[in-house]
């Protein structure tokens, strides 16, 4: 919502209400960040040990596939709608995806991936194709969807289960590598960090990204200002599930063992880390950077509760609880946005 | 004089037919002749055709599928709890918000259940404080979405881990089994005079739904609820509580998934801290196949209650089979996907035709 505001009315008003904005945009992901310090501060000074490499090796190797996923589900929650398959179609791309290393002798390591990217976009593609060919409500056909693509997991995999042995080793360091001097960090962390900039790029910069929030901030008036709406959303589902599915891969690499429940229940955790990262659950307002930091803190602060020896049993009431406060936080800044804008109009109006 | 004008809002929009009527879920636009009322008889014909067809293909498959002890055991008995939860989640939906967090009510109250047993607590005063919490539990939500005004969906996303991590709290990983029998039989044995058919959920899901049926199209609250949902700011001008009205229904889906929590748990003899807490996706989607839309305002209780039972039967089908039990949720997705596919696809077919006419001339002036 507010980022389409900040760049619409031109004259005098629009660099002052721009810059307003701005600044309370770059507050919104700063207050992440914050909480985040925050918390790495509070917990460190109790037990110093939560900050030595190991351990943030372990937030960056749980944060990084939900930090994926979160872009992914931006992509589709901007547009006024919503995901809830992505933990299914993680859950058949992992299992399709790792077997190929049992079925396919000397299956490279890019091939997997590459299946898993096409298993997740084919799925995505016929979300997208159900949502807007057919007009139907996208909270009930992926919530169909989310079953279907979990039953035919179950089927095809059966009794079946990929054992760590039967991956390749190169695949399941993927993961945890990292370089030598700064081993906290793996590559992969990396590689997603470069990924979600540069969706955020496309998204804040390139058009049909714009044109992304513009269908959820109003999508009547998008399709009257000429904006092809089915084809965008088209295009987020397919990102979505793309997504999703090269997260597939990367989770049969972190756990080694596929089984038929791989990802499950992931759906309501990546739409709770896209809530706290500040982007609207009604569309039109929100970033793939805050999304992604959204998924962080929600990894941090699971790994300081367990590094600070306070029982797993609290995690969940905590997750629940800061979810509540985000969103609280994000309604409070963005009544306080629309107030103050239409204050500054009015002013430059008279 | 509140429920005419509820009623007459509702019926003014509807013979209206906004432009957003095709993206609500429903195959009403076929013109100006084709009010609500047509489109609500012809999904529940298909509803009950459905479960003709559900109860044939049952009695084809298996000898055992209409048998007494199959009918308790995997019908009455299995989904008692879920079909319980459906009634409060018809009149949110209807009203245009939605709880996520009724699953994770069952398992905090399963929860607590157990918690206060092993502390000696007396059965009637835990079964009084377990619902009392659920309603808590509801109003919170409730409180929530109507007085800091976010939306139901993102509160109860956050309620649902959030009261999930309290079960989590008040249990731990500890198991409580000790029940007594006179309270675990009610989970198991069949209700008397019924002839072993119905379970004491099951019955208690029949009165409920008579209750909530009255409720819902009989009275003015019900009427409210509808108007809610089908234009907010319409039924507030017409009078209408909304915030009211909406926060009680909160507060009645909070008891409700109290209630099938106790009866989770008496069922198991076992309270769990995650008793249940994946029923809220099938709860939701057996209420959209009873043709409530998600945007609210349009929907009937018969047309839920129906989807229950073909829900329930076509599982129940497919478990006498050799189907893979762990996959018997693709009858959800594919049940979902039919109720909103079937209502959309002669506009859709339309539409594309619209499009192939327009597209020619049009492509012709460009150039």
């Amino acid at each position: 919502m507010s980022v389409a505001i900040g760049t619409v009315g031109p004259g005098g008003g629009t660099s002052g209400s721009r810059r307003l904005v701005e600044l309370i945009f770059r507050i919104r992901e700063f207050g992440i960040i914050a909480v985040l310090l925050l918390f790495v501060a509070v917990t460190a000074s109790i037990q110093p040990r939560f900050v030595n490499s190991q351990n943030i090796k372990f937030v960056f190797s749980n944060a990084t596939i939900f930090a994926l996923l979160a872009v992914g589900e931006t992509l589709v929650v901007v547009t006024r709608n919503v995901d809830l398959s992505v933990g299914s179609v993680l859950g058949l791309s992992a299992f399709l995806s790792a077997n190929l290393f049992s079925q396919v002798h000397g299956m490279p390591i890019v091939g997997v991936f590459a299946a898993g990217l096409a298993i997740g976009l084919a799925c995505g593609a016929v979300n997208g194709a159900i949502v807007t060919l057919a007009r139907v409500p996208s909270l009930v056909v992926t919530l169909a969807t989310l079953y279907i693509y979990r039953a035919l997991d179950v089927i095809i995999v059966g009794g079946g289960l990929v054992v760590a042995s039967s991956l390749p080793n190169a695949f399941l360091a993927i993961p945890t590598a990292s370089w030598s001097r700064l081993s906290a960090v793996p590559y992969l962390a990396i590689v997603i960090a470069a990924v979600v900039a540069a969706s955020a790029y496309c998204l804040r910069s390139f058009r049909p990204g714009r044109e992304l929030y513009a269908i959820g901030s109003n999508p009547e008036a998008a399709r009257l200002a000429g904006i092809p709406s089915g084809k965008r959303i088209f295009f987020a589902f397919v990102m979505s599930g793309g997504i999703a599915g090269v997260a597939g891969v990367l989770w049969a690499a972190t756990y080694g063992t596929v089984d038929s429940t791989a990802g499950y229940g992931y759906e309501l955790t990546v739409i709770a880390a896209v809530v706290v990262g500040g982007v609207n659950i009604f569309g039109g307002s929100g970033t793939v950077v805050g999304a992604a930091l959204g998924a962080l803190l929600l990894a941090t602060i699971n790994q300081a509760l367990y590094v600070l020896g306070i029982s797993s049993f609290w995690d969940p009431a905590i997750d629940g609880f800061l979810i509540l406060v985000a969103i609280s936080l994000d309604h409070w800044i963005s009544v306080r946005l629309t107030s103050a804008l239409r204050k500054r109009s009015l002013h430059h109006a008279t | 004089m509140r429920p005419e004008a509820a009623l007459g809002a509702t019926e003014a929009t509807a013979a209206r037919e906004p432009p957003s009527e095709s993206q609500r879920g429903g195959g009403a636009s076929k013109g100006p002749g084709y009010g609500r009322l047509k489109w609500l008889v012809r999904w529940e014909g298909a509803l009950i055709i459905a479960l003709i067809a559900t109860i044939a293909l049952g009695a084809v498959t298996s000898p055992e599928f209409l048998t007494v002890s199959n009918i308790f055991s995997n019908v009455s008995l299995l989904y008692g709890e879920l079909a319980i939860m459906t009634l409060p989640m018809t009149l949110l939906i209807l009203a245009g918000e939605i709880d996520l967090s009724i699953a994770s009510i069952l398992a905090l109250s399963s929860s607590l259940l157990g918690y206060l047993w092993a502390h000696h607590w007396p059965m009637p005063l835990i079964i009084v404080c377990v619902l009392a919490v659920g309603v808590v539990c509801g109003a919170f939500n409730g409180l929530l979405v109507t007085r800091l005004g976010l939306p139901s969906l993102a509160v109860t996303i956050g309620t649902k881990t959030l009261y999930a991590g309290i079960a989590e709290i008040v249990l731990g990983p500890a198991i409580i089994t000790n029940f007594p029998s006179r309270y675990t039989t009610i989970g198991v044995n069949p209700v008397p005079y019924t002839h072993g058919l119905l379970s004491y959920s099951g019955v208690i899901f029949i009165v409920l739904a008579a209750v909530f049926g009255t409720v819902l199209h009989a009275t003015p609250f019900g009427r409210s609820v509808v108007a809610v949902g089908w234009n907010k700011e319409a039924a507030q001008f017409a009078g209408i509580r909304v915030k009211r009205v909406k926060t009680s229904l909160f507060m009645v889906s909070g008891l409700i998934g109290a209630l099938a929590g106790i009866l989770y748990t008496f069922r198991l003899s076992t309270a769990e801290a995650d008793n249940g807490i994946d029923l809220v996706l099938p709860v939701i989607a057996v209420v959209l196949l009873g043709g409530v839309s998600i945007f609210g305002g349009r929907g009937t209780l018969i047309g839920v209650i129906l989807a229950v039972l073909v829900y329930c039967g076509l599982q129940s089908a497919l478990l006498l089979t050799n189907f893979n039990a762990n996959a018997l949720e693709i009858v959800t997705g594919g049940l979902l996907l039919l109720s909103v596919l079937i209502p959309n696809g002669g506009e859709l077919m339309a539409r594309v035709r619209r499009f192939y006419r327009l597209r020619s001339p049009v492509w012709q002036e460009r150039r």
